[in-house]
């Protein structure tokens, strides 16, 4: 069966042992094998697309429009990139061998790391889960999969849809909430990747070292969104287009990925939020109202808990007192109304914390390169970006700060240019993934190197002489004249 | 100051935050600077070699060529080649965007982690303390390194000629025992890489998951040395040859990498035995050929691996122990009982088990009953044996051939872009640990592949953002799939309204 309800504590034990006689069978090391899986997800996709939508809709109040931007399309995308690349991606790469080793040869060979573990978080339930294990199988590993118990209808559909598509002896859903992550961590795996918030990453990660179980964490951050002033009008709208659907646009503001709070100029700010000189409203709040036109344009508030936290952000007095628009929260349907701020305190919570939501506080400074020691002086973010035209504070703000990513000119869309590194720094996490980064995450690349007998160097042993430590010398300065002209004088 | 003493629980909060500090000045980011502390390491390399040779002696009782063969040469060979690369291993590599989000730039541009933390191990106490700090700083970071303590002679030099060539600022020793490890790691750190046995790896991943600091873990285990039936004589002694300096010519066979025990099939098992003990006699004609077991409870931990009845009796070569001079002379055993502590636990010294199987294939399933290993050792010229080894076993690293000498590959660098990687990564899998280091990969373990996206205002698609309609989904779905005829058609049908 491929899925397990709560307490199951022998059970897990047998279910680990069985995956790891999976694993030692050797099938899902098989090219084809992997590809058979690669292409069982694909049909999942599409065949359960109508699915997909209605639990993704019941789980976060999702339009079927994000759902397929963020989370199904992207997908299809992912997984037919790794489909097209996984011979390349699996096959050994060579290593230049030095010539004092002739005859020899040196390669990488990818291997599976045997069988892993993924924790995924409730805000892209499917995304969050389905990518990393589509690398992991790519990878040929053999997958447990946990799915956050906080998006019961996705965590359900692929408890009851992934045996069904992909190979159910080696493609595990355990379903439950923390007392099930608790019990697979008494377990040894071969990698964990887990994507959530720093509590629950220590947690893991200190359950993980008792069987030195390597880990990759994806943690959240506040990412800050610079904007500088921006000349035409043109590209200020697409700024402020990108910026509400980096926003509001992406589960309501519920992602790691998603912007955090905004970085201005003193002077810009009231173009940006107030009025432009053709219009009353400004830039930003028109844009909002026009893209969260209804209700339903954005995703909901996961519960009751979240919603809780994020009006406990508006009750500081000062902090309500900075709201410029929105503002307003409905208890009973848990909805937030897109809300601006400007200038919060910089020490309330909604500064110091992750928001996690519908709430965008807008921080002014002097000069717009003041806002890059702003940043400075918080943790280091998944993702920095920043709306600019400047080609120098570009390369200051790429040189003198850290981070998971740097987006200039547009937000979220890193997250499917399969070519680059996914994964946060310092309190944002550690390791990444994404594309040919999801399988190498997933694999041990094994040194290999063949040597042969036929050149054999005897001073490479006991016993020692002065003239051995120099051919040791030349070998090592890839002397080969000196080294030559050594042994045939010791030949001699 | 470069050093510290033990129980400076106020000195290393204020350690930690100064080399913050000196890593914030941006200075370590500069590839001058990372080029000035390599070149500065060659030199101390090259300028103090005898006081190295007489440390490494001091504490391990090695002799001057073994040293300089498995500590100063490779590591010097290392740092140069470290130092031709550098520039292309800092340089942002272009990763490639899809059509559809043209115009736009990706690049990977690696950047340091800030501050890291080195642990290094007594065995090989120069090269597993400044191979990876010469990566670390390659990568434009601040770095402590604590020494071993069992090698006191080696952290003593490493503590005094550190700052002297080096930038004492942003490169600082901390000497000390177990209790100086566990201070250091109630700080948080940017990575920490440590070598050493899997009880205090353990320790050290658990401290450093309360700060959520990335470690890498190189640990040991028992690597096997599958012997297979080789056609001349010749190559049966070429193979004997580097088995022999695989096990009794490193460290004495304390050594992660050293040989730990023997496969060979029962017919040849004895053939191998007579080769390995004429070699020993040529090899270790005079006793300090062999470095010295490191200290007394090493030396009984030895002595009690031997201690077993069924294991004494399974002694075909030697067997002598002084614990006087801790000597422990090269030992080789036929078939000990499989499970006895000297088959389970990793041997660290200059034992060498030989098992005997029916058919060399069997040493497969052998291999595959334990614990991966760091390295995989095969003499053999049977390519299919090979290929089932590769396929068939896992392990941080496959010889065929030879031993010890995978990590000395390092290629010169003017051939490497078009004939391959510079270097094999080393590192382990499994109970041997995580995290691969050496050349390019050293400067990865301790750097972050920063994704950079640059993308214009030019090309907007509104089909991106709310309010929803039926069109806007198809459009999406043209994106993804690459469709850019469907795309472009369609956006050619909105525009026209």
């Amino acid at each position: 069966m491929g899925s397990l309800q709560e307490k199951p504590r022998l059970r897990l034990g047998s279910l680990v042992s069985g995956l790891q006689e999976v694993y030692e069978s050797g099938r899902t090391r098989e090219l084809a094998w992997r590809r058979s899986q690669l292409r069982g997800l694909l049909r999942l996709l599409s065949e359960k697309e109508e699915e997909i939508f209605e639990v993704l809709r019941d789980d976060l109040g999702k339009n079927r429009a994000e759902s397929y931007r963020d989370e199904l399309g992207a997908l299809v995308k992912s997984v037919n990139h790794t489909l097209r690349n996984l011979g390349k991606w699996a096959a050994p790469e060579k290593a230049q061998a030095p010539l004092v080793s002739f005859p020899a040869t040196a390669l990488v060979v990818p291997e599976p790391l045997g069988v892993v573990l993924v924790f995924s978080c409730w805000n892209f339930p499917l995304g969050l889960a389905l990518e990393p294990v589509s690398g992991a199988l790519a990878a040929g590993n053999v997958v447990v999969l946990k799915p956050s118990e906080l998006a019961p209808s996705t965590a359900a559909f692929l408890a009851a849809t992934v045996p069904r598509y992909l190979d159910s002896e080696a493609v595990k859903v355990v379903e439950g909430g923390p007392e099930v992550g608790e019990q697979l961590m008494e377990h040894r795996w071969d990698k964990v990747l887990f994507t959530g918030s720093e509590r629950v990453g220590r947690l893991i990660l200190t359950k993980a070292a008792k069987h030195l179980t390597p880990v990759a964490l994806e943690l959240g951050s506040k990412c800050p969104c610079i904007v500088d002033y921006l000349d035409g009008k043109r590209g200020r709208q697409v700024a402020v287009n990108r910026i509400v659907g980096a926003k509001w646009s992406v589960c309501a503001g519920q992602a790691c990925i998603a912007i955090d709070y905004i970085l201005v100029e003193e002077k810009f700010a009231p173009i940006l939020v107030w009025f432009t000189l053709l219009s009353r409203i400004g830039l930003l709040k028109s844009t909002l109202k026009n893209f969260i036109a209804t209700p339903e344009c954005m995703a909901r508030i996961l519960n009751a808990k979240h919603f809780q936290r994020l009006s406990n952000y508006l009750q500081d007095v000062k902090v309500a007192a900075s709201v410029v628009h929105g503002g307003s929260l409905n208890p009973k349907t848990l909805a937030i109304e897109p809300t601006i701020l400007l200038n919060p305190p910089v020490d309330s919570d909604i500064m110091t914390e992750e928001i996690f939501g519908p709430l965008l506080p807008i921080i002014t400074v002097k000069k717009i390169e003041d806002s890059i020691r702003f940043l400075k002086s918080k943790p280091k973010p998944l993702s920095i970006y920043a709306f600019t035209t400047n080609e120098k504070l570009k390369r200051r703000i790429t040189e003198e700060t850290s981070s998971g990513s740097v987006t200039f000119n547009d937000a979220i869309v890193q997250y499917v240019v399969e070519g680059l590194p996914f994964g946060g720094v310092g309190h944002s996490g550690f390791g990444q993934y994404h594309g040919k980064y999801t399988f190498d995450m997933f694999s041990n690349k094994k040194a290999v190197f063949k040597r042969s007998f036929l050149i054999e160097f005897m001073f490479r042993y006991p016993p020692w002489d002065d003239s051995k430590i120099r051919m040791l010398r030349h070998v090592f300065n890839l002397n080969y004249v000196g080294l030559l002209l050594g042994l045939l004088g010791l030949r001699r | 100051m470069g050093t510290m003493e033990e129980k400076p629980l106020l000195g290393l909060g204020k350690l930690v935050s100064s080399l913050g500090e000196v890593y914030k000045s941006g200075r370590t980011r500069d590839l001058s600077w990372r080029q000035s502390q390599l070149k500065g390491l060659i030199r101390l390399l090259t300028e103090k070699e005898e006081e190295i040779l007489d440390v490494l002696h001091h504490d391990l009782g090695k002799h001057r060529t073994e040293a300089f063969r498995d500590e100063v040469g490779v590591l010097v060979k290392s740092v140069k080649n470290t130092l031709q690369n550098l520039q292309k291993w800092a340089a942002p590599e272009k990763a490639q965007t899809p059509l559809v989000s043209f115009p736009a730039t990706a690049l990977v541009v690696p950047e340091p982690l800030g501050v890291v933390l080195i642990f290094s191990c007594w065995n090989l106490p120069l090269g597993l303390a400044l191979e990876p700090v010469s990566g670390a700083l390659a990568a434009g970071n601040a770095v402590v390194l604590k020494p071993s303590e069992l090698a006191p002679s080696t952290a003593a030099f490493l503590a005094a000629n550190i700052p002297r060539y080096l930038d004492s600022e942003a490169v600082k020793v901390v000497q000390g025992g177990p209790e100086v490890g566990e201070q250091l790691m109630e700080h948080r750190w940017d990575k920490v890489l440590f070598t050493g046995s899997a009880r205090v790896g353990r320790m050290i991943m658990t401290k450093a998951a309360k700060h959520l600091t990335p470690v890498a873990l190189e640990l040991g285990s028992k690597c096997p040395c599958i012997v297979d039936w080789l056609d001349s004589k010749r190559d049966s002694q070429v193979a004997v040859n580097r088995i022999a300096g695989a096990k009794w010519s490193t460290c004495a066979g304390q050594a992660c990498i050293a040989i730990d025990y023997i496969l060979v099939e029962e017919q040849f098992a004895p053939i191998l035995i007579e080769l390995l003990k004429s070699t020993l006699e040529r090899f270790f004609t005079k006793p300090e050929y062999m470095a010295r077991i490191l200290n007394e409870k090493q030396f009984r931990r030895l002595g009690s691996l031997l201690e077993s009845h069924k294991v004494a009796r399974s002694v075909v070569h030697g067997g002598a122990m002084d614990p006087k001079t801790l000597i422990v002379e090269p030992t080789i055993l036929l078939n000990p009982p499989l499970d006895s502590d000297i088959m389970t636990e990793e041997i660290f010294g200059p034992i060498l088990p030989v098992i005997t199987v029916r058919k060399i294939e069997d040493s497969i399933e052998f291999v595959n009953s334990k614990p991966k290993p760091l390295a995989i050792y095969a003499f053999t010229g049977n390519e299919k044996l090979k290929e089932r080894i590769i396929k068939e076993t896992s392990s941080g690293s496959v010889t065929f051939n030879d031993a010890i000498v995978q990590v000395y590959m390092y290629a010169p660098s003017c051939l490497s872009d078009r004939y391959g990687l510079e270097s094999l990564p080393f590192g382990g899998i499994g109970q041997s640990g995580f995290g691969q280091y050496h050349g390019k990969y050293s400067f990865e373990m301790f750097s972050h592949k920063k994704a950079v996206l640059k993308r214009s205002f030019l090309i907007e698609f509104m089909f991106r953002y709310p309010p929803w309609d039926g069109s806007k989904l198809g459009m999406l779905r043209h994106v993804f799939r690459y469709d850019y005829v469907s795309l472009f058609l369609a956006l050619l049908g909105l525009r026209r309204r």
